[in-house]
Protein backbone atom coordinates (compact mmCIF):
# COMPACT_ATOMS: atom_id res chain seq x y z
CA UNK A 1 0.00 0.00 0.00
CA UNK A 2 2.40 2.47 0.95
CA UNK A 3 5.97 2.03 0.62
CA UNK A 4 9.58 3.47 0.96
CA UNK A 5 12.39 2.64 -0.44
CA UNK A 6 16.19 4.27 0.79
CA UNK A 7 14.04 7.09 0.90
CA UNK A 8 15.39 10.52 1.34
CA UNK A 9 14.54 14.45 2.12
CA UNK A 10 16.76 17.08 2.08
CA UNK A 11 15.35 20.76 2.85
CA UNK A 12 17.44 24.08 2.62
CA UNK A 13 20.75 22.02 1.97
CA UNK A 14 20.21 19.65 5.32
CA UNK A 15 19.41 16.50 5.09
CA UNK A 16 15.97 15.82 7.34
CA UNK A 17 15.46 12.11 6.61
CA UNK A 18 17.70 9.82 5.48
CA UNK A 19 18.14 6.19 4.27
CA UNK A 20 13.93 5.07 5.31
CA UNK A 21 12.35 1.78 3.77
CA UNK A 22 9.16 1.13 4.90
CA UNK A 23 6.53 -1.32 3.53
CA UNK A 24 3.06 -0.98 5.25
CA UNK A 25 0.89 -3.88 4.65
CA UNK A 26 -3.07 -3.87 4.86
CA UNK A 27 -4.74 -3.52 7.57
CA UNK A 28 -1.49 -3.43 9.92
CA UNK A 29 -1.51 -0.20 12.36
CA UNK A 30 1.55 1.46 12.82
CA UNK A 31 2.83 4.17 15.84
CA UNK A 32 5.77 6.11 14.59
CA UNK A 33 7.34 7.64 17.27
CA UNK A 34 10.24 10.26 17.96
CA UNK A 35 10.99 13.58 19.53
CA UNK A 36 9.83 16.75 18.78
CA UNK A 37 11.47 18.11 15.37
CA UNK A 38 12.70 14.45 14.42
CA UNK A 39 10.92 14.47 10.90
CA UNK A 40 7.32 12.13 11.95
CA UNK A 41 5.48 14.84 10.06
CA UNK A 42 8.04 15.19 7.39
CA UNK A 43 7.56 11.27 6.88
CA UNK A 44 4.20 11.30 7.26
CA UNK A 45 3.77 13.88 4.29
CA UNK A 46 5.74 11.85 2.01
CA UNK A 47 3.71 8.87 2.39
CA UNK A 48 0.92 10.48 1.47
CA UNK A 49 2.97 12.44 -1.53
CA UNK A 50 2.07 16.04 0.02
CA UNK A 51 6.17 16.05 -0.19
CA UNK A 52 8.25 14.82 -2.89
CA UNK A 53 11.29 12.47 -1.62
CA UNK A 54 14.54 13.87 -3.00
CA UNK A 55 16.34 10.70 -2.84
CA UNK A 56 15.13 6.94 -2.81
CA UNK A 57 11.28 6.15 -3.73
CA UNK A 58 7.71 6.44 -2.28
CA UNK A 59 5.51 4.13 -3.92
CA UNK A 60 1.45 4.34 -2.75
CA UNK A 61 -0.93 1.88 -4.20
CA UNK A 62 2.38 0.39 -6.35
CA UNK A 63 2.42 3.68 -8.13
CA UNK A 64 5.72 5.56 -7.95
CA UNK A 65 5.14 9.03 -6.59
CA UNK A 66 7.92 10.54 -8.37
CA UNK A 67 6.53 9.83 -11.84
CA UNK A 68 3.46 10.76 -11.33
CA UNK A 69 1.52 14.44 -12.01
CA UNK A 70 0.31 16.82 -8.83
CA UNK A 71 -3.26 16.18 -10.13
CA UNK A 72 -2.51 12.18 -10.51
CA UNK A 73 -0.97 12.33 -6.54
CA UNK A 74 -4.18 14.10 -5.56
CA UNK A 75 -5.83 11.63 -7.15
CA UNK A 76 -4.20 8.96 -4.89
CA UNK A 77 -4.26 10.66 -2.29
CA UNK A 78 -7.83 10.23 -1.77
CA UNK A 79 -7.47 6.40 -0.77
CA UNK A 80 -5.59 7.88 2.23
CA UNK A 81 -7.85 9.93 4.96
CA UNK A 82 -5.82 12.03 6.71
CA UNK A 83 -5.81 13.71 10.56
CA UNK A 84 -3.55 16.40 11.32
CA UNK A 85 -2.75 17.57 14.58
CA UNK A 86 -4.47 21.56 13.55
CA UNK A 87 -6.57 19.67 11.67
CA UNK A 88 -6.99 22.31 8.81
CA UNK A 89 -10.85 23.13 8.23
CA UNK A 90 -12.31 25.61 6.18
CA UNK A 91 -13.83 27.73 8.95
CA UNK A 92 -16.38 29.45 6.36
CA UNK A 93 -17.98 26.11 6.02
CA UNK A 94 -19.83 24.28 8.98
CA UNK A 95 -18.88 20.72 10.21
CA UNK A 96 -20.99 18.74 7.90
CA UNK A 97 -19.90 20.45 4.69
CA UNK A 98 -16.34 20.00 5.99
CA UNK A 99 -16.64 16.28 6.63
CA UNK A 100 -18.03 15.80 3.33
CA UNK A 101 -15.44 17.95 1.25
CA UNK A 102 -13.43 14.83 0.06
CA UNK A 103 -16.80 14.00 -1.33
CA UNK A 104 -17.26 17.34 -2.79
CA UNK A 105 -13.90 17.95 -4.48
CA UNK A 106 -13.97 14.47 -6.10
CA UNK A 107 -17.08 15.16 -7.43
CA UNK A 108 -19.43 13.53 -5.79
CA UNK A 109 -22.72 14.47 -4.10
CA UNK A 110 -22.74 14.71 -0.32
CA UNK A 111 -26.20 14.40 -0.60
CA UNK A 112 -26.75 11.14 -1.90
CA UNK A 113 -24.17 10.21 0.84
CA UNK A 114 -26.70 12.04 3.49
CA UNK A 115 -27.66 8.75 5.57
CA UNK A 116 -23.68 7.82 5.79
CA UNK A 117 -22.77 11.51 6.58
CA UNK A 118 -25.17 11.47 9.14
CA UNK A 119 -24.03 7.85 10.15
CA UNK A 120 -20.25 8.72 10.57
CA UNK A 121 -21.24 12.29 12.32
CA UNK A 122 -23.11 10.25 14.98
CA UNK A 123 -19.98 7.38 14.75
CA UNK A 124 -17.62 10.14 16.23
CA UNK A 125 -19.83 11.83 18.67
CA UNK A 126 -20.95 15.04 16.74
CA UNK A 127 -24.82 14.80 15.65
CA UNK A 128 -25.42 17.48 17.59
CA UNK A 129 -22.62 19.92 16.48
CA UNK A 130 -23.20 19.12 12.64
CA UNK A 131 -24.01 22.33 12.37
CA UNK A 132 -21.31 24.18 14.29
CA UNK A 133 -18.47 26.31 12.38
CA UNK A 134 -15.23 24.76 13.13
CA UNK A 135 -13.58 27.80 15.27
CA UNK A 136 -16.69 27.02 17.81
CA UNK A 137 -15.43 22.96 18.21
CA UNK A 138 -13.55 22.31 21.29
CA UNK A 139 -9.83 20.27 20.52
CA UNK A 140 -11.36 17.24 20.81
CA UNK A 141 -14.64 18.02 18.66
CA UNK A 142 -12.08 19.30 16.25
CA UNK A 143 -10.18 15.84 15.89
CA UNK A 144 -13.09 13.69 15.54
CA UNK A 145 -14.27 15.76 12.76
CA UNK A 146 -10.88 15.65 11.13
CA UNK A 147 -11.20 11.90 11.75
CA UNK A 148 -14.99 11.86 10.32
CA UNK A 149 -13.75 13.83 7.28
CA UNK A 150 -10.78 11.44 7.10
CA UNK A 151 -12.52 8.44 6.44
CA UNK A 152 -15.81 9.77 4.56
CA UNK A 153 -14.22 8.39 1.37
CA UNK A 154 -13.73 4.96 2.69
CA UNK A 155 -9.92 5.31 2.14
CA UNK A 156 -7.41 2.36 2.78
CA UNK A 157 -5.03 3.96 4.81
CA UNK A 158 -5.37 6.51 7.59
CA UNK A 159 -2.65 8.77 8.63
CA UNK A 160 -2.83 10.45 11.95
CA UNK A 161 -0.43 13.01 13.14
CA UNK A 162 -0.42 13.58 16.58
CA UNK A 163 -4.29 13.22 16.54
CA UNK A 164 -4.05 13.61 20.64
CA UNK A 165 -2.06 16.56 20.79
CA UNK A 166 -4.07 18.75 21.91
CA UNK A 167 -6.94 17.01 23.75
CA UNK A 168 -7.22 15.38 27.00
CA UNK A 169 -6.79 12.09 28.46
CA UNK A 170 -10.41 10.81 28.48
CA UNK A 171 -11.00 12.57 24.66
CA UNK A 172 -7.64 10.97 23.46
CA UNK A 173 -9.36 7.34 24.69
CA UNK A 174 -12.06 7.94 22.96
CA UNK A 175 -10.39 8.63 19.21
CA UNK A 176 -8.08 5.55 19.52
CA UNK A 177 -11.11 3.85 20.19
CA UNK A 178 -12.38 4.51 16.77
CA UNK A 179 -8.77 4.09 15.45
CA UNK A 180 -8.93 0.42 16.44
CA UNK A 181 -12.38 0.36 15.34
CA UNK A 182 -11.09 1.32 11.77
CA UNK A 183 -8.39 -0.77 11.87
CA UNK A 184 -10.92 -3.82 13.10
CA UNK A 185 -13.05 -2.82 9.72
CA UNK A 186 -9.38 -3.84 7.78
CA UNK A 187 -8.18 -0.17 7.69
CA UNK A 188 -4.61 0.30 7.56
CA UNK A 189 -3.33 3.12 10.39
CA UNK A 190 -0.13 4.65 11.04
CA UNK A 191 -0.32 7.30 13.14
CA UNK A 192 2.50 9.51 14.52
CA UNK A 193 2.72 10.33 17.91
CA UNK A 194 4.61 11.42 21.07
CA UNK A 195 2.02 10.03 23.20
CA UNK A 196 3.61 6.73 25.04
CA UNK A 197 0.68 6.43 26.81
CA UNK A 198 -1.69 6.32 23.69
CA UNK A 199 0.61 3.51 22.09
CA UNK A 200 0.50 1.18 25.33
CA UNK A 201 -3.21 1.35 25.29
CA UNK A 202 -3.37 0.43 21.73
CA UNK A 203 -1.48 -2.67 22.41
CA UNK A 204 -3.42 -3.05 24.89
CA UNK A 205 -6.80 -3.68 22.24
CA UNK A 206 -5.11 -4.28 18.65
CA UNK A 207 -1.68 -5.69 17.03
CA UNK A 208 0.71 -2.64 16.62
CA UNK A 209 4.27 -2.01 15.53
CA UNK A 210 5.84 1.01 16.51
CA UNK A 211 8.51 2.79 14.84
CA UNK A 212 10.94 5.55 15.67
CA UNK A 213 12.66 8.09 14.13
CA UNK A 214 16.20 8.62 15.80
CA UNK A 215 18.93 10.28 13.78
CA UNK A 216 16.98 11.07 10.69
CA UNK A 217 16.60 7.05 9.89
CA UNK A 218 13.30 4.95 10.55
CA UNK A 219 13.76 2.11 13.53
CA UNK A 220 11.99 -0.52 15.18
CA UNK A 221 11.12 0.78 18.66
CA UNK A 222 12.38 -1.43 21.45
CA UNK A 223 10.67 -3.84 23.86
CA UNK A 224 9.65 -1.35 26.31
CA UNK A 225 6.97 0.03 24.12
CA UNK B 1 -4.02 19.97 -25.92
CA UNK B 2 -7.06 17.20 -25.35
CA UNK B 3 -6.44 17.23 -21.45
CA UNK B 4 -6.14 21.13 -21.64
CA UNK B 5 -9.22 21.69 -23.31
CA UNK B 6 -11.44 19.32 -21.11
CA UNK B 7 -9.59 21.21 -17.86
CA UNK B 8 -11.06 24.62 -19.40
CA UNK B 9 -14.55 23.11 -19.49
CA UNK B 10 -14.65 21.87 -16.11
CA UNK B 11 -13.21 25.02 -15.30
CA UNK B 12 -16.13 27.10 -16.85
CA UNK B 13 -18.70 24.66 -15.92
CA UNK B 14 -21.12 26.25 -12.89
CA UNK B 15 -20.55 23.85 -9.61
CA UNK B 16 -22.40 25.57 -6.81
CA UNK B 17 -20.58 22.89 -3.95
CA UNK B 18 -17.49 23.76 -5.66
CA UNK B 19 -17.60 27.56 -5.45
CA UNK B 20 -18.79 27.49 -2.00
CA UNK B 21 -15.18 25.32 -0.86
CA UNK B 22 -13.70 29.19 -1.42
CA UNK B 23 -14.73 31.99 1.33
CA UNK B 24 -15.79 34.87 -0.19
CA UNK B 25 -13.24 37.58 -1.01
CA UNK B 26 -14.89 40.99 -0.80
CA UNK B 27 -12.08 43.21 -1.23
CA UNK B 28 -11.04 41.63 -4.53
CA UNK B 29 -14.27 41.04 -5.84
CA UNK B 30 -15.07 44.85 -5.44
CA UNK B 31 -12.07 45.26 -7.17
CA UNK B 32 -12.43 43.10 -10.03
CA UNK B 33 -16.29 44.35 -10.52
CA UNK B 34 -15.10 47.59 -10.95
CA UNK B 35 -12.08 47.16 -12.90
CA UNK B 36 -14.10 44.96 -15.25
CA UNK B 37 -16.79 48.68 -15.45
CA UNK B 38 -14.22 51.39 -16.24
CA UNK B 39 -12.42 49.55 -18.55
CA UNK B 40 -15.39 47.83 -20.44
CA UNK B 41 -16.66 51.99 -20.52
CA UNK B 42 -13.90 53.21 -21.53
CA UNK B 43 -13.34 50.42 -24.00
CA UNK B 44 -17.07 51.63 -25.68
CA UNK B 45 -15.57 55.26 -26.18
CA UNK B 46 -12.64 53.41 -27.49
CA UNK B 47 -14.08 51.51 -30.11
CA UNK B 48 -16.93 54.26 -30.93
CA UNK B 49 -13.81 56.73 -31.80
CA UNK B 50 -12.41 53.85 -34.42
CA UNK B 51 -14.94 53.45 -35.78
CA UNK B 52 -15.89 56.94 -36.59
CA UNK B 53 -12.29 57.30 -37.60
CA UNK B 54 -13.16 54.70 -39.79
CA UNK B 55 -16.41 56.22 -41.18
CA UNK B 56 -14.95 59.69 -41.58
CA UNK B 57 -12.17 58.36 -43.10
CA UNK B 58 -14.25 55.95 -45.41
CA UNK B 59 -16.04 59.35 -46.25
CA UNK B 60 -13.38 61.33 -46.96
CA UNK B 61 -11.86 58.90 -48.93
CA UNK B 62 -15.04 58.67 -51.26
CA UNK B 63 -16.02 62.38 -51.52
CA UNK B 64 -13.09 63.85 -52.30
CA UNK B 65 -11.96 60.97 -54.71
CA UNK B 66 -14.83 61.36 -56.81
CA UNK B 67 -14.06 65.66 -56.84
CA UNK B 68 -11.55 68.12 -58.41
CA UNK B 69 -11.25 71.10 -58.74
CA UNK B 70 -9.55 73.53 -61.89
CA UNK B 71 -8.62 76.95 -61.26
CA UNK B 72 -7.82 79.61 -63.74
CA UNK B 73 -5.66 81.84 -62.95
CA UNK B 74 -5.45 84.13 -66.18
CA UNK B 75 -5.27 87.94 -66.40
CA UNK B 76 -8.91 89.81 -66.52
CA UNK B 77 -9.17 89.97 -70.40
CA UNK B 78 -8.66 86.10 -70.26
CA UNK B 79 -10.19 84.40 -67.97
CA UNK B 80 -13.28 83.90 -69.85
CA UNK B 81 -11.30 82.33 -73.26
CA UNK B 82 -9.03 80.09 -71.50
CA UNK B 83 -12.53 78.80 -68.80
CA UNK B 84 -14.32 77.95 -72.65
CA UNK B 85 -11.12 75.96 -73.50
CA UNK B 86 -10.81 74.78 -70.30
CA UNK B 87 -14.11 73.56 -69.74
CA UNK B 88 -13.85 72.15 -73.82
CA UNK B 89 -11.00 69.73 -72.89
CA UNK B 90 -12.68 68.43 -69.36
CA UNK B 91 -16.13 67.58 -71.16
CA UNK B 92 -14.08 65.42 -73.49
CA UNK B 93 -11.59 63.79 -71.30
CA UNK B 94 -12.76 60.30 -70.54
CA UNK B 95 -13.64 59.76 -66.82
CA UNK B 96 -14.87 62.81 -66.54
CA UNK B 97 -18.66 63.41 -65.55
CA UNK B 98 -19.22 67.12 -65.35
CA UNK B 99 -17.52 69.85 -65.32
CA UNK B 100 -19.03 73.21 -64.50
CA UNK B 101 -17.67 76.67 -63.73
CA UNK B 102 -18.90 78.02 -60.43
CA UNK B 103 -20.61 81.08 -60.81
CA UNK B 104 -19.59 84.39 -58.66
CA UNK B 105 -22.01 83.72 -55.80
CA UNK B 106 -21.00 80.15 -55.43
CA UNK B 107 -17.15 82.02 -54.96
CA UNK B 108 -18.84 84.23 -52.58
CA UNK B 109 -20.00 81.86 -50.85
CA UNK B 110 -16.95 79.56 -50.43
CA UNK B 111 -14.68 82.87 -49.07
CA UNK B 112 -17.72 84.01 -46.94
CA UNK B 113 -17.00 81.92 -43.81
CA UNK B 114 -13.50 83.72 -43.95
CA UNK B 115 -14.11 87.65 -45.45
CA UNK B 116 -17.60 87.94 -44.31
CA UNK B 117 -20.81 87.44 -46.62
CA UNK B 118 -20.46 91.74 -47.96
CA UNK B 119 -17.04 90.76 -49.60
CA UNK B 120 -17.03 92.99 -52.71
CA UNK B 121 -15.82 90.47 -54.96
CA UNK B 122 -16.35 92.05 -58.54
CA UNK B 123 -13.13 93.98 -57.73
CA UNK B 124 -11.09 91.32 -56.26
CA UNK B 125 -8.55 89.48 -59.06
CA UNK B 126 -10.27 86.05 -58.08
CA UNK B 127 -9.53 83.06 -60.20
CA UNK B 128 -12.47 80.99 -61.72
CA UNK B 129 -12.71 77.63 -60.30
CA UNK B 130 -14.51 75.06 -62.34
CA UNK B 131 -15.68 72.10 -60.72
CA UNK B 132 -15.08 68.95 -61.88
CA UNK B 133 -17.38 65.59 -61.04
CA UNK B 134 -15.52 61.95 -62.19
CA UNK B 135 -16.56 58.65 -62.87
CA UNK B 136 -15.91 55.88 -60.12
CA UNK B 137 -12.95 55.16 -62.01
CA UNK B 138 -11.44 58.61 -61.98
CA UNK B 139 -9.45 60.05 -65.06
CA UNK B 140 -6.24 60.28 -65.83
CA UNK B 141 -4.38 63.17 -64.12
CA UNK B 142 -0.86 63.64 -65.84
CA UNK B 143 -2.72 63.51 -69.25
CA UNK B 144 -5.64 65.85 -68.63
CA UNK B 145 -2.62 68.34 -67.40
CA UNK B 146 -0.65 68.12 -70.95
CA UNK B 147 -3.93 68.49 -72.95
CA UNK B 148 -4.75 71.34 -70.61
CA UNK B 149 -1.36 73.18 -70.88
CA UNK B 150 -1.51 73.40 -74.13
CA UNK B 151 -4.85 74.37 -74.86
CA UNK B 152 -5.58 76.70 -71.28
CA UNK B 153 -2.23 77.40 -69.99
CA UNK B 154 -3.75 79.39 -67.30
CA UNK B 155 -5.41 76.36 -65.83
CA UNK B 156 -4.18 74.69 -62.80
CA UNK B 157 -5.95 71.24 -61.96
CA UNK B 158 -6.10 70.48 -58.15
CA UNK B 159 -7.09 66.60 -57.85
CA UNK B 160 -7.42 67.23 -53.93
CA UNK B 161 -4.76 63.95 -53.72
CA UNK B 162 -2.39 66.45 -51.95
CA UNK B 163 -4.64 67.53 -49.40
CA UNK B 164 -6.64 63.98 -48.80
CA UNK B 165 -3.97 61.82 -48.47
CA UNK B 166 -2.73 63.55 -44.97
CA UNK B 167 -6.85 63.61 -44.12
CA UNK B 168 -7.06 60.07 -44.84
CA UNK B 169 -4.00 58.83 -43.31
CA UNK B 170 -4.93 60.88 -40.06
CA UNK B 171 -8.58 59.03 -40.38
CA UNK B 172 -6.41 55.71 -40.18
CA UNK B 173 -4.09 56.56 -37.63
CA UNK B 174 -6.93 57.58 -35.33
CA UNK B 175 -8.73 54.59 -35.85
CA UNK B 176 -5.48 52.64 -35.16
CA UNK B 177 -5.10 54.26 -31.79
CA UNK B 178 -8.80 53.57 -30.91
CA UNK B 179 -7.62 49.99 -31.87
CA UNK B 180 -4.67 50.33 -29.86
CA UNK B 181 -6.62 52.02 -26.71
CA UNK B 182 -8.61 48.79 -26.53
CA UNK B 183 -5.75 46.07 -26.69
CA UNK B 184 -4.51 48.52 -23.77
CA UNK B 185 -7.96 48.16 -22.26
CA UNK B 186 -7.56 44.55 -22.06
CA UNK B 187 -3.99 44.28 -21.43
CA UNK B 188 -4.88 46.31 -18.49
CA UNK B 189 -7.81 44.62 -17.31
CA UNK B 190 -5.48 41.35 -17.70
CA UNK B 191 -2.87 43.05 -14.93
CA UNK B 192 -5.56 44.05 -12.19
CA UNK B 193 -7.51 40.77 -12.44
CA UNK B 194 -4.37 38.82 -12.66
CA UNK B 195 -2.88 40.81 -9.24
CA UNK B 196 -6.71 40.66 -7.93
CA UNK B 197 -6.66 36.93 -8.18
CA UNK B 198 -2.86 36.19 -7.06
CA UNK B 199 -4.37 38.13 -3.94
CA UNK B 200 -7.29 36.13 -3.45
CA UNK B 201 -5.00 33.03 -3.89
CA UNK B 202 -2.25 34.11 -1.70
CA UNK B 203 -5.28 34.90 0.90
CA UNK B 204 -6.30 31.42 0.54
CA UNK B 205 -3.34 29.64 1.08
CA UNK B 206 -5.21 27.53 3.84
CA UNK B 207 -7.85 26.73 1.94
CA UNK B 208 -6.11 25.51 -0.56
CA UNK B 209 -3.76 23.51 2.11
CA UNK B 210 -7.01 21.80 3.05
CA UNK B 211 -8.05 20.69 -0.19
CA UNK B 212 -4.81 19.50 -1.42
CA UNK B 213 -5.03 17.58 2.12
CA UNK B 214 -8.82 15.91 1.20
CA UNK B 215 -7.54 15.32 -2.60
CA UNK B 216 -8.41 18.15 -4.52
CA UNK B 217 -6.52 18.12 -7.60
CA UNK B 218 -5.25 21.79 -9.06
CA UNK B 219 -7.48 21.66 -11.86
CA UNK B 220 -10.49 21.63 -9.22
CA UNK B 221 -8.93 24.05 -6.90
CA UNK B 222 -8.48 26.79 -9.79
CA UNK B 223 -11.06 26.18 -11.19
CA UNK B 224 -13.24 27.95 -7.85
CA UNK B 225 -11.14 30.88 -8.32
CA UNK B 226 -11.45 31.17 -11.96
CA UNK B 227 -15.09 31.05 -12.42
CA UNK B 228 -15.36 33.42 -9.19
CA UNK B 229 -13.37 35.94 -10.77
CA UNK B 230 -14.79 35.31 -14.67
CA UNK B 231 -18.11 35.78 -13.50
CA UNK B 232 -17.46 39.11 -11.87
CA UNK B 233 -15.41 40.43 -14.73
CA UNK B 234 -18.11 39.98 -16.97
CA UNK B 235 -20.66 41.46 -14.65
CA UNK B 236 -18.86 44.42 -14.33
CA UNK B 237 -17.84 45.03 -18.21
CA UNK B 238 -21.99 44.13 -19.12
CA UNK B 239 -22.73 47.05 -16.74
CA UNK B 240 -19.64 49.21 -17.60
CA UNK B 241 -21.19 48.51 -21.48
CA UNK B 242 -24.15 49.77 -20.77
CA UNK B 243 -23.37 52.55 -18.76
CA UNK B 244 -20.85 53.67 -21.96
CA UNK B 245 -23.53 53.30 -24.41
CA UNK B 246 -26.10 55.31 -22.34
CA UNK B 247 -23.15 58.18 -22.21
CA UNK B 248 -22.70 57.58 -26.17
CA UNK B 249 -25.85 58.81 -26.56
CA UNK B 250 -25.40 61.94 -24.48
CA UNK B 251 -23.11 63.05 -26.63
CA UNK B 252 -24.50 66.07 -28.82
CA UNK B 253 -24.79 64.65 -32.54
CA UNK B 254 -23.38 66.80 -35.24
CA UNK B 255 -24.94 67.43 -38.37
CA UNK B 256 -23.61 66.54 -42.26
CA UNK B 257 -20.76 68.24 -42.00
CA UNK B 258 -20.18 65.88 -38.60
CA UNK B 259 -16.39 65.01 -37.91
CA UNK B 260 -14.77 62.05 -35.37
CA UNK B 261 -15.80 64.08 -32.22
CA UNK B 262 -19.58 64.53 -33.79
CA UNK B 263 -20.17 61.13 -34.32
CA UNK B 264 -19.00 58.91 -32.04
CA UNK B 265 -22.18 57.10 -32.18
CA UNK B 266 -22.20 53.36 -32.80
CA UNK B 267 -24.15 51.99 -35.79
CA UNK B 268 -24.77 48.83 -38.01
CA UNK B 269 -22.33 45.87 -37.27
CA UNK B 270 -20.39 47.87 -35.00
CA UNK B 271 -22.90 46.67 -32.31
CA UNK B 272 -21.81 43.59 -32.63
CA UNK B 273 -18.01 44.55 -30.80
CA UNK B 274 -20.26 46.65 -28.22
CA UNK B 275 -21.87 42.90 -27.58
CA UNK B 276 -18.87 41.57 -27.46
CA UNK B 277 -17.12 43.91 -24.54
CA UNK B 278 -18.69 42.07 -21.53
CA UNK B 279 -17.92 38.05 -22.77
CA UNK B 280 -14.14 39.47 -24.13
CA UNK B 281 -14.08 40.76 -20.40
CA UNK B 282 -15.24 37.74 -19.23
CA UNK B 283 -12.97 35.69 -21.12
CA UNK B 284 -9.78 38.04 -20.42
CA UNK B 285 -10.62 37.54 -16.81
CA UNK B 286 -10.76 33.51 -17.23
CA UNK B 287 -7.20 33.48 -18.93
CA UNK B 288 -5.66 36.03 -16.60
CA UNK B 289 -7.10 33.77 -13.20
CA UNK B 290 -5.92 30.88 -14.64
CA UNK B 291 -2.43 32.40 -15.17
CA UNK B 292 -2.47 33.95 -11.63
CA UNK B 293 -3.55 30.41 -10.19
CA UNK B 294 -0.97 28.28 -12.63
CA UNK B 295 1.78 30.13 -10.49
CA UNK B 296 0.28 30.62 -6.93
CA UNK B 297 -0.61 26.71 -6.79
CA UNK B 298 3.01 25.70 -8.26
CA UNK B 299 4.42 27.88 -5.84
CA UNK B 300 2.75 26.48 -2.90
CA UNK B 301 3.55 23.20 -3.96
Amino acid sequence: MIELENVAYSYGGGELLTDMTLSVAPGSFHFLTGPSGSGKTTFLKLCYGALQATGGHVRLFDRDVRGLSRDDVALLRRKIGVVHQDCQFLDHLPVTENVALPLTVSGQDPNASDANLKELLAWVGLTSRAGALPPELSGGERQRAALARAVIMSPDVILADEPTGNIDWEMSQRLLTLLVELNRMGKTILVATHDLGLIRAAKAQVQTRVLRISNRRLQMAGADL
Amino acid sequence: MNVDLRNTGRMLKFDERADRVVPPTGFTARLTLFSAFAMAFLAVFALALSLAAGRVADRWGNELAQSSTLRISAPAGEVATQTEAALRVLRTTPGIVDARALSLEEQRALLAPWFGADLPIDDLPLPQLIDITETDDGYDAAGLRLRLAAEAPAAVLDDHARWRRPLIDAAARLRLLGWAAILLIATATAAMVTLAANAALAANAQVIAVLRLVGATDTYIASAFVRRFALRALTGAAFGTLLGIVALFLVPSGSDTAGVLTDLSIQGVGWVWVVLIPPLSGLVAFLATRYAAGRVLEELA
